[in-house]
């Protein structure tokens, strides 16, 4: 009888008492998936918490690193190593209205020799606005007087023609450098480099053209226009200083030789901008600023990490509720099949395979929702940059951040049904409807 | 020494505030080889003692010892490995998984337990019962009696010392029922494979050469065969 051998086979080769080997990972995984696959939509919705929370942190992180590169590297191009003086006490950059205490008199003071060390240049401006009209197009703009030392302060370059000259100055010349924005508002793609244009009703020639900057931002310096100082002091915007004889300036920038030399020369500054304004040591507060760059880019940069850090939390709240989801399918999971679970647990399955099955699916769920929620957070970021308003910056570390927490959300929560599946009493689960 | 050696077990499960007192001091011995069915009107304690026997459950008192081994000193991972080893299980509702086609569902005792050879020694189980043609049929592709011989290889393919089979063809008809009964005699009769029947219909209960009948928690009467009154 053929049937009768073949159980012969079978069942012939008796065997003594050893010690049980586990499932193994593989096997774990295949069981995972299996089950995965019967229920696609609840799998599906399950990772859509977790590919929602992956994808958020992904993409915020690349947005606020985005950020914080686009400030650093706008306030970069003003320059380097750059400190500002303003007048007045002043708590933030920009002219102060009121403010008239720093005078074309302070920047020469601070330009002779031997006054500064490590000054590479000094650069006074005064700024106003005002009505800029060319031909038939008008705009309203800001008007900066500088001496050529500005132009190698600020780090400016030219498309075509000459930066102001010191006998420009010194002649009170009715000349004008234009911004890139300047000159295609008004002659488009024409060159505007020996044209006019007039500024409060005063004719002057174009006799440069500015390199694009770039950024957006207050004052970029794409849609400003520069005159001779002592033509915007004169001749435009009147700098009479109330008290004294020098007319007034809006800022002197100085550019320092060493990065680390920027705080001992701010303290320079400030010594010999007291004694020319007579001011007392007793404690007298100065009427005058000096911003020096490296502290404004480092409180930006801890502004914008502070709000990266902040949407990346708000980001992994949503990956917590995700892992939440999780758990709440797993639990079900664990309902739906005691039976199975008895099953196995009569034919020989310990605690720990039980335990084990059960943490792989969640962990199985939650690495695939990871992985999709990774792509889609390197999509958003992508979709972001053809917006062109911030280029995000994906650094692997957020990356192995977001799928490392979706590997945790997914054992935390998979952690609590995998426990009750592996405590199931075998008779009960069996048994059970 | 029998296979099965059980010495005054009791079993008495709180339910609430109330004592149920399912076994109150059975002994029984069943010998290699023998195919004995048990029977009994419901809760007179026959699935207890068939939980017990097939160490899914631990009696409250008394001794078991399977094979040799004192199963009332062994914790659940103990208990585990030794079901694995040592006992076969077929359920009235066949119990198999879902989603899983018949070659699966016979290996996977083998992944809790000796696990080499996995695919050639379920394929052979599955040929013993007459489905090696059926290896990647899925449950609901196989009918009743199909699926219930899956399940016999899935008892089988761990070469155990005992299978027990509970209600094993309660959920069929009596054809087929006479069909799957004739795979457990011929096991036990060819290969003399020790196997426990639980029914209350005395048509199954005839296959067996014992009988047993469980009442009040007692063993009410142990015939053998020869003597069993046999409906013609």
């Amino acid at each position: 009888m053929q049937k009768a051998e073949s159980i012969a086979a079978v069942a012939s080769p008796r065997r003594g008492f050893r010690l049980t080997r586990g499932t193994g990972l593989w096997e774990s995984i295949r069981i995972a998936l299996t089950s995965l696959r019967a229920n696609k939509l609840r799998t599906v919705l399950t990772m859509l918490g977790i590919i929602i929370g992956v994808a958020s942190v992904v993409a915020l992180l690349a947005i606020g690193n985005g950020a914080q590169a686009a400030i650093t590297s706008q306030i970069a191009s003003i320059g380097s190593n750059i400190l500002t003086i303003f007048p007045g006490r002043q708590r933030g950059p920009g002219p102060s209205a009121q403010a008239q205490s720093l005078t074309l008199a302070d920047a020469e003071a601070l330009t002779k020799p031997g006054v500064l060390r490590n000054v590479v240049a000094v650069a006074p401006s005064f700024q106003g606005g005002a009505q800029i009209v060319a031909g038939a197009n008008n705009l309203q703009s800001s008007v900066v007087g500088v001496t050529p030392s500005y132009f190698s302060v600020r780090n400016l370059a030219l498309v075509r023609g000459d930066f102001i000259t010191d006998a420009q100055v010194s002649g009170q010349r009715s000349v004008v450098v234009i911004g890139s924005n300047v000159g295609t508002d008004l002659f488009g793609l024409a060159n505007p480099v020996g044209r006019t244009l007039r500024i409060k009703g005063q004719t002057f020639q174009i006799i440069g053209l500015l390199e694009a900057k770039g950024g957006g931002g207050f004052g970029s310096i794409d849609d400003q226009l520069f005159v001779p100082l002592t033509v915007a002091q004169q001749k435009l915007f009147g700098a009479r200083s109330a008290d004294t004889a020098s007319p007034r300036i809006s800022n002197i920038s100085l550019q320092v030789a060493e990065a680390s030399q920027m705080t001992a020369v701010s303290e320079q500054i400030s010594q010999v901008l007291r004694q020319r304004h007579r001011l007392k040591s007793d404690g007298s507060e100065d009427d005058f600023t000096v911003f020096n760059q490296a502290d404004i880019l480092s409180s930006l940069n801890q502004i914008t990490s502070v709000l990266t850090a902040f949407l990346g939390a708000i980001a992994g709240i949503s990956l917590l509720v995700g892992g939440i989801g999780v758990m709440n399918i797993m639990l079900v999971s664990v309902t739906e099949r005691t039976k199975e679970i008895g099953l196995r647990k009569a034919v020989g399955a310990r605690r720990r395979d039980i335990l084990q099955q059960f943490l792989i699916e969640a962990l199985v769920v939650s690495m695939m929702g990871g992985v999709v929620g990774l792509l889609l957070g390197l999509l958003i970021s992508f979709i972001v940059q053809l917006t062109g308003v911030i280029t995000p910056v994906v650094t692997p570390g957020a990356m192995l951040l977001a799928l490392g927490f979706s590997m945790a959300v997914g054992l935390f929560f998979g952690i609590y049904p995998a426990r009750r599946a592996a405590r199931l009493r075998p008779i009960e689960a069996l048994r059970y409807e | 020494m029998p296979l099965i050696d059980i010495q005054n077990v009791t079993k008495v499960y709180k339910m609430g505030d109330v004592e149920v007192h399912a076994l109150r001091g059975v002994s029984l011995a069943i010998e290699e080889g023998e195919m004995v069915a048990i029977m009994g009107p419901s809760g007179s304690g026959k699935s207890t003692l068939m939980n017990i026997m097939g160490c899914l459950d631990q009696p409250s008192s008394g001794s078991y010892q399977l094979d040799g081994v004192d199963v009332g000193s062994l914790n659940d991972d103990q208990l585990a490995a030794i079901r694995n080893r040592k006992v076969g299980f077929v359920f009235q509702q066949y119990m198999l998984l879902q989603r899983t086609d018949a070659l699966r569902n016979v290996e996977m005792p083998l992944l809790y337990g000796d696990g080499h050879d996995r695919t050639t020694r379920a394929r052979a189980a599955l040929e013993a019962v007459g489905m090696g043609e059926r290896l990647h049929h899925k449950p609901n592709e196989l009918s009743g009696g199909q699926q219930q011989r899956v399940a016999i290889a899935r008892a089988l393919v761990t070469n155990p010392r005992i299978i027990m089979a509970d209600e094993p063809t309660g959920a069929l008809d009596s054809t087929t029922g006479e069909e799957i009964m004739a795979i457990f005699e011929r096991l036990n009769r060819e290969q003399g494979m020790t196997i426990i029947l639980v029914t209350h219909e005395p048509d199954i209960a005839a296959h067996a050469r014992r009988i047993i009948h469980v009442r009040d928690g007692h063993i009410a009467e142990d015939i053998p065969r020869a003597v069993a009154a046999v409906p013609a």
